[in-house]
This record gives C-alpha cells, sequence and structure tokens, in this order.
C-alpha cells in the first residue's frame, strides 16, 4: 500500500484564480478526507511534503512546517496561479507553521480555518469564519475505538513473548493448567487496558491515564477470579492477581496517552515517575508471593 | 476539553503580558481554548488545559509566549529514557 501523494498543487472540482487555497498533508488518508469534504466545490489543494504522515503528527516533527509551506508555494508557483493571497490552514497544523512568518516571506496570509476537514465546507460557507465549534477538539467514544486497533498491534508482539514466558514457568514450576490460566489472565489484563480502559476513559475515575487502567484491570482481576474457580486459589495467588493484573492494565492505558489530544508532554512525565516504579513494584511484589506460596 | 481533564498543573506554558500585542493569534490556534482576550491583551483562562503543542508560542508575533513542546506520549518518553542510557528501545515511537 503506499500512503503518500506527491506533494504539490492539486484542484478539485475547476478552481478559478480567486477560489480558495486549502493546505494539507501528503498523507493519503488527509488527503483523502479534504479532497471527499470538498468535493463539488472548487478549491485548490496545496499538498505539502509530509513524508505520509498525517498533520497533527506532522506539525509536531516540523516537516508541516514553515519551510515546507513556503518552499512548496514557490515551487507550485501559486502566487501566479490565484489572484487572493490566503491560505486555509488546518488548526492541528498551527504547532509547525508561524503564520506571520509565511506572510513576511511569500506575502500569503495564513487562516487557521478548522480543526476536522469535514468543518470545511460549512466553514466556507460560513464566509470563511471559525465558529467555536470547528475550533473545538474532541476525543468522542468512536474516535477513540478507532484506534484501539491500532494500539492493539502494536501491544501483540512484546504480550505474545509474555504469554510464552508465563506458560512456561506456569508449566515448569506449577502446573500445564496453571500455565495456561497465568496467560489467560495476563492476555485479559492486557486486552483490558488497551482497548477497555481507552473506550470508557471519561467515565473512569482518576485523571492519570494509569489509575483509570488500573482500575479497569481491577475489575478484570474479579472477574478472573470468578470466571477461573478462584476460590480454590489460596491466598498468595489471590493476592498476586490482584497486585498484578491491575498493574499490567495501567500500562497499557497509560500508554494510550500517545493516542489521546489532550495530555501534555510535563504531565505523561509527571504521571510516569510516579506510575512506573508503582506498577514495576507491584509486578516484583507479584512474583514473590507466587514463588513464596509454591516454595515455602 | 469537554468531559476530559489531565494533570493539574502539569504545563510549561507561560504567557509574558508585558509583550503581549493583543493580535489574539493564540486564540486562533490553540485547540483546548486555553486563551481569552481582555482589554486587548492574550490571557489564560484555563492553564491546566494545555497539552503542550507549542501552536501558540509558534505562532505568536511577538514571542509573548513559552512553552516546551512536546508530544504527551508515554511510549515516546519511553523510548527517549532508553535512548538516554542507550539503551535500545523495543517499541516504535509515536506517529512513527
Amino acid at each position: 500500500m503506499i500512503y503518500l501523494v506527491p506533494p504539490g498543487l492539486y484542484a478539485i472540482g475547476a478552481p478559478a484564480p480567486d477560489d480558495p487555497v486549502v493546505v494539507t498533508a501528503n498523507y493519503k488518508m488527509s488527503y483523502d478526507i479534504v479532497r471527499q469534504a470538498l468535493s463539488g466545490r472548487n478549491v485548490w489543494l496545496l499538498v505539502l511534503e509530509t513524508f505520509g504522515i498525517n498533520v497533527w503528527c506532522a506539525a509536531g516533527k516540523g516537516t508541516f512546517g514553515t519551510d515546507e509551506l513556503v518552499r512548496r508555494i514557490e515551487a507550485t508557483g501559486l502566487a501566479g496561479v490565484v489572484t487572493h493571497r490566503r491560505l486555509l490552514l488546518p488548526i492541528l497544523g498551527a504547532p509547525g507553521v508561524a503564520a506571520h512568518e509565511v506572510k513576511r516571506r511569500t506575502g500569503f496570509t495564513v487562516h487557521y480555518a478548522t480543526i476536522r476537514a469535514a468543518d470545511l465546507a460549512e466553514y466556507l460557507d460560513n464566509g470563511m469564519v471559525t465558529t467555536p465549534a470547528m475550533r473545538e477538539l474532541t476525543f468522542t467514544f468512536s474516535e477513540r475505538l478507532a484506534l484501539v486497533p491500532v494500539e492493539l498491534v502494536q501491544a501483540l508482539k512484546p504480550a505474545t513473548v509474555i504469554i510464552l514466558c508465563l506458560f512456561l514457568i506456569g508449566y515448569l514450576f506449577w502446573t500445564p493448567i496453571a500455565g495456561l490460566k497465568a496467560s489467560l489472565a495476563y492476555l485479559g489484563a492486557m486486552l483490558t487496558g488497551v482497548a477497555v480502559g481507552p473506550m470508557l476513559l471519561p467515565w473512569l475515575p482518576g485523571r492519570g491515564f494509569s489509575i483509570k487502567g488500573a482500575v479497569t484491570g481491577l475489575a478484570w482481576s474479579a472477574a478472573w477470579y470468578l470466571l477461573a474457580g478462584g476460590n480454590g486459589w489460596g491466598w498468595p495467588v489471590t493476592a498476586a492477581a490482584f497486585i498484578a493484573l491491575p498493574a499490567v492494565s495501567a500500562f497499557h492505558t497509560l500508554n494510550f496517552t500517545g493516542c489521546s489530544t489532550y495530555t501534555s508532554r510535563t504531565g505523561v512525565k509527571k504521571e510516569m515517575r510516579l506510575s512506573m516504579p508503582a506498577m514495576g513494584g507491584a509486578i516484583a511484589v507479584s512474583l514473590l508471593l507466587l514463588l513464596a506460596g509454591r516454595f515455602l | 476539553m469537554k468531559g476530559f481533564r489531565y494533570l493539574r498543573d502539569a504545563t510549561t506554558l507561560e504567557l509574558h503580558e508585558s509583550a503581549c500585542i493583543g493580535c489574539g493569534r493564540c486564540l486562533d490556534v490553540c485547540p483546548h481554548l486555553v486563551f481569552c482576550l481582555s482589554d486587548k491583551k492574550a490571557r489564560i483562562t484555563d492553564r491546566d488545559a494545555c497539552m503542550e503543542c507549542g501552536a501558540c508560542r509558534r505562532n505568536c508575533p511577538a514571542d509573548a509566549i513559552s512553552v516546551d513542546a512536546g508530544v504527551g506520549c508515554a511510549s515516546g518518553i519511553i523510548n527517549e529514557w532508553l535512548r538516554e542510557r542507550k539503551i535500545r528501545g523495543v517499541g516504535g515511537g509515536c506517529c512513527s
């Protein structure tokens, strides 16, 4: 699959020299969504070279940035194609583009239009005025749900290794059934942290993602206790399950900060400094409990 | 953002009002409605909503805003820490 569109100036419909210029990234999906949102209109589409990365991530890296915009305006001869000097940029491109520098270097005025491409048509119909709704980020249930499969694929590789290790340890020191149960308990906690935590995000208690993940992990521990015949476990195994599984879920939900649209870098660092030792400690205590229960 | 709140007092965002020329660019670019304009000066009304994307600083023609911009992403930060300690990371960063 090719996710790149060649950068340059594109026409949607049959734009005239006084029609608007919309700027986007050369990630195929960004390009397609913008074209779809503006189908049936006459608009110029200036595609920047972001190496197949979406606007938001590329702006953070600086590839959707002032220099590339200036370069692309010059390379396409945009000033000779259109008679006006207005560029419509996605609001989430703003971390990379300094509007006043673009103005100074090219004469073009940057207008930060909307966050979502889907609002572009309404923005144009609204006399190119951004309404508060077009400016506000959202993180709806379906937006979060769409991110879960991506997170899941990324989590699966390390999870497979851990599952195999857990199975082997259970098999060698206890019974094959115990190995299987340990693997499944972990798998459930991982899935809970990757999928359930993010989906229920705004409704879970706490502000930190790890707290939210730990809460769902605790619910999984209880569910697993009921499913896997926990009343026959003995207290060390029970305690280990209720300490380790929430830590696993907490870790994976903490990872969802990378997908979220409202966590600051300072905040995530702060949360990690507090939560990572707690998670590591929980895993260590659980292992000790299991070994003590087995060998003492 | 409606319905979502991250940690309190966890942003490096600072607005130097004496340098502000009141152009309102920061209001245009902030996706979390952190700023408002009053008496021809920008003001921070919702500091805790800041996600440190750096759009305001980048677009401030008066250099009145400072923020240590970056992506708030746990796996990216883990990889950074691993790199600082010269240990090869296992996962990828954010946004590939």
